[in-house]
């Protein structure tokens, strides 16, 4: 079956190791998809999380803060997810209510195990069912925990047998295992440890749940200074004569720069091996794109356009 | 004067006086090679029994190590395996990682009162649950078992890798969480039998909505567990206590581990701030992956300048020089222009470097760099060259 096109889909969580890039590519994708048309809604998870970093804007909430056209953007506060839950819901009317309960939440989220995880989940693909956005966008927790929050629909529907929320759980799982609508993007870099990373939870993620993987972002991949040939080329440079001679033409810090090129083609193919281990190592019909490494701007709202363009690019 | 402003302080010294040493930092820094780097140098040079507990619940250290999977066991790296380097280690080195799962079965086998209690917790569909899917738990057993394998007096030396300081936090807390969640008015009152609960007025808004959203039924299953889990209280709060008072002890140093990047930098910055404050002893910060110097070098970036502008004509005043086979003028061009360009990439992200270790404020007084390896570090020749570099 041909994957669907990611921007095509409803709802994506972004995950991988932690600073490979997870927020860098969730909301380059998010700015990618409000261009391209869509009503887009970037979301973290992280309470200390830094999306608000990357579109050049203050601290979010859980309620949403407007980007540009068609963008928007908030963070998870699963405390506002229970209060809206319950008075979408259970149409628990008063505010004063909640007063006891507030108190009583983090208890209870921390007792009842994937309660928190199924509040973070439920309130993404409530505003996919709710039709709110064309496309939510998830940056979602590094990889040691994200499979136990997409899987938490599921356990939570083992444990509890009755009540609200063992009725809620049904949709939720409709939404997260059709790939037409769910899927997650696993971010990683040409590094050992990314790479191995990226390729256990891609293995957990097709064992343990039945969520898609719709691509992996290869992100900071180094370039390639030379052709094999031109290689050779730099190699025959760094013979003392020839370099003598470029000292005289363009002064003695050759040798730096010499040094720097020679690093940095060190560099390149130390990340080599990983990227082929990636692509060797991913079942067939995962999409890999590839996201170069910035050396100009690595953070910020100028970094995220960066990257945007780049995804763009690789999903035509 | 400030004991610790003392320039003379080594990571050999810290080792030396020091039982655990605590590696933290963000994802991807670096913190798990550095945290092994140091137990085998350790190993190497003093005559002391290391252990490098990994707790992170990718498999890190044992990959660096060169070893497949190695479990909730310790595991020796046997002395052949540092002569075969040309090092004659006067210590050994152990390794161990953390498995959560296995963990909290030790733990409640230690803390239940009695057989049939331990095989109903054992046996509760919430328990798994709670230990496996759990994200805090994992905290807690990983200082439990700090605690456990300190207390044991197996090893001279720990040296335990966390997992990334947004968890490194919670890592610090998760004893004194456990703690308060023991005591928690509202764990009593959901364990008193379902009955007199409802007929308590005050707790019945909370009771109605949790039945709602719940049910009943899965209400009464927490509330089983935790009754069995209260006949370990005493145990458990007693040993939360315990741990946290090591982490704060005199025999335990931290080790903040980061690389110059914008965000590592930022989060190592805030992890030494709040080990400050919270009194903590920070032994050291290791910066790893440093570009070179020479990337700043102003006499390379007028070079490579001129190398990039001139790059053509260069190329055909060289051709001659590189000898056979004969090179074509436009390959040589090109290769000038891109030595020159990628030194001056690469200085962006040196001159940030440069920026950042500025900035770092409040940093401990042995500030150790790593420079950038081109080469994974999986093996131990890599990991005691890495320790050599900071070790003295
Ligand atoms: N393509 C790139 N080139 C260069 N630097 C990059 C690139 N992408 C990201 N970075 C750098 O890596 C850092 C981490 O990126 P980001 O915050 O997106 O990662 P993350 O996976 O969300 O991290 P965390 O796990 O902490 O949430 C950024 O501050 C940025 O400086
Ligand atoms: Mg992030």
């Amino acid at each position: 079956m041909p994957s669907v096109p990611l921007l095509d889909r409803r709802l994506l969580f972004v995950t991988g190791k932690g600073g490979v890039g997870k927020t860098s590519v969730a909301s380059a994708l998010g700015l990618l998809a409000a261009g391209q048309g869509r009503r887009t809604l970037v979301c973290e998870v992280d309470a200390k999380g830094n999306l608000a970093d990357f579109y050049g804007l203050g601290p979010l909430s859980f309620s949403g803060t407007k980007v540009r056209d068609r963008l928007y953007a908030m963070s998870m506060d699963t405390e506002e997810s229970l209060k809206e839950y319950m008075s979408l819901q259970l149409r628990v009317p008063l505010l004063a209510r909640l007063g006891p309960l507030a108190r009583t939440f983090d208890f209870v989220a921390n007792a009842a195990p994937g309660v928190k995880e199924i509040l973070t989940v439920g309130k993404f693909t409530y505003e996919v069912k709710e039709d709110n956005y064309d496309l939510v966008v998830v940056d979602a927790s590094a990889t040691g925990h994200v499979v136990g929050q997409l899987a938490s629909p599921v356990a939570i529907s083992e444990l509890v047998s009755v009540g609200v929320v063992r009725s809620q759980t049904e949709w939720m799982i409709d939404i997260l295992t059709d790939p037409r609508q769910t899927g997650v993007v696993v971010v990683t870099a040409p590094e050992e440890m990314p790479v191995t990373e990226s390729l256990e939870l891609v293995e957990r993620l097709r064992g343990e749940t039945d969520i898609d993987v719709a691509s992996v972002v290869v992100n900071r991949v180094l370039p390639e200074l030379f052709s094999h040939g031109e290689e050779e080329i730099f190699g025959r440079l760094r013979a003392t004569e020839v370099t003598a001679q470029l000292v005289d033409a363009v002064g003695p810090g050759v040798h730096r720069v010499l040094d720097g090129a020679q690093l940095a083609v060190d560099m390149r193919r130390g990340s080599v091996p990983h990227l082929e281990r990636l692509r060797g190592g991913l079942p067939e019909g995962i999409p890999v794109l590839y996201v170069p490494y910035l050396f100009h701007r690595s953070h910020g709202t100028r970094a995220t356009h960066r990257i945007a363009e780049f995804l763009g690019e690789e999903l035509l | 004067m400030n004991p610790r402003s003392d320039p003379l302080v080594t990571f050999e010294q810290l080792c030396s006086t020091k039982e655990v040493v605590i590696s933290t930092g963000s994802g991807g820094v670096g913190k798990t090679t550095t945290a092994a780097a140091v137990g085998a140098t350790a190993a190497a040079n003093l005559g002391v029994k290391v252990l490098v507990l990994t707790v992170d619940p990718a498999r890190r250290l044992a990959s660096a190590l060169g070893l497949e999977r190695f479990g909730n066991t310790e595991v020796e790296i046997p002395a052949g395996a540092f002569t075969d380097v040309g090092v004659e280690p006067e210590g050994e080195l152990w390794v161990a990682m953390l498995d959560t799962k296995a963990s909290w079965d030790d733990l409640i086998a230690q803390h239940a009162p009695d057989a049939a209690t331990r095989d109903a917790i054992l046996a509760n569909p919430l328990y798994d649950n709670i230990t496996g899917k759990f994200v805090q738990s994992h905290d807690y057993v990983a200082m439990e078992r700090l605690y456990e394998i300190h207390n044991s007096g197996r090893y001279d030396l720990i040296v335990v890798d966390t997992p990334p300081t947004r968890n490194a936090v919670d890592f610090l807390e998760a004893p004194e969480r456990m703690a308060d969640f023991f005591s928690s008015p509202l764990l009593r009152w959901l364990i008193t039998p379902y009955r007199s609960r409802i007929m308590n007025f005050a707790s019945k808004p909370f009771y109605s909505v949790a039945d709602r959203i719940l049910g009943s039924q899965f209400l009464e299953d927490i509330a089983e567990f935790f009754m069995l889990f209260q006949t370990m209280y005493d145990g458990f709060v007693e040993r939360a206590r315990a741990v946290t008072t090591l982490l704060g002890g005199p025999q335990t140093t931290f080790m903040v581990v980061s690389t110059l990047e914008v965000a590592p930098s930022r989060e190592a910055q805030f992890f030494c701030d709040l080990l400050g404050e919270r009194g903590y002893h920070l032994g050291a910060l290791v910066l790893n992956k440093v570009l070179p110097q020479y990337m700043l070098d102003p006499e390379g970036t007028e070079a490579a300048r001129a190398l990039e502008r001139d790059a053509f004509k260069l190329a055909a005043d060289l051709v001659p020089e590189l000898g056979n086979p004969p090179v074509k003028k436009a390959h040589l061009s090109h290769v000038l222009s891109e030595s020159a360009r990628s030194y001056l990439d690469h200085q962006v992200v040196a001159r940030r470097e440069a920026e950042q270790r500025r900035e770092l404020s409040s940093v401990p007084d042995l500030v150790l760099t790593v420079p950038y390896q081109t080469e994974d570090i999986h093996s131990l020749a890599g990991l005691l060259s890495v320790g050599g570099r900071i070790w003295r």
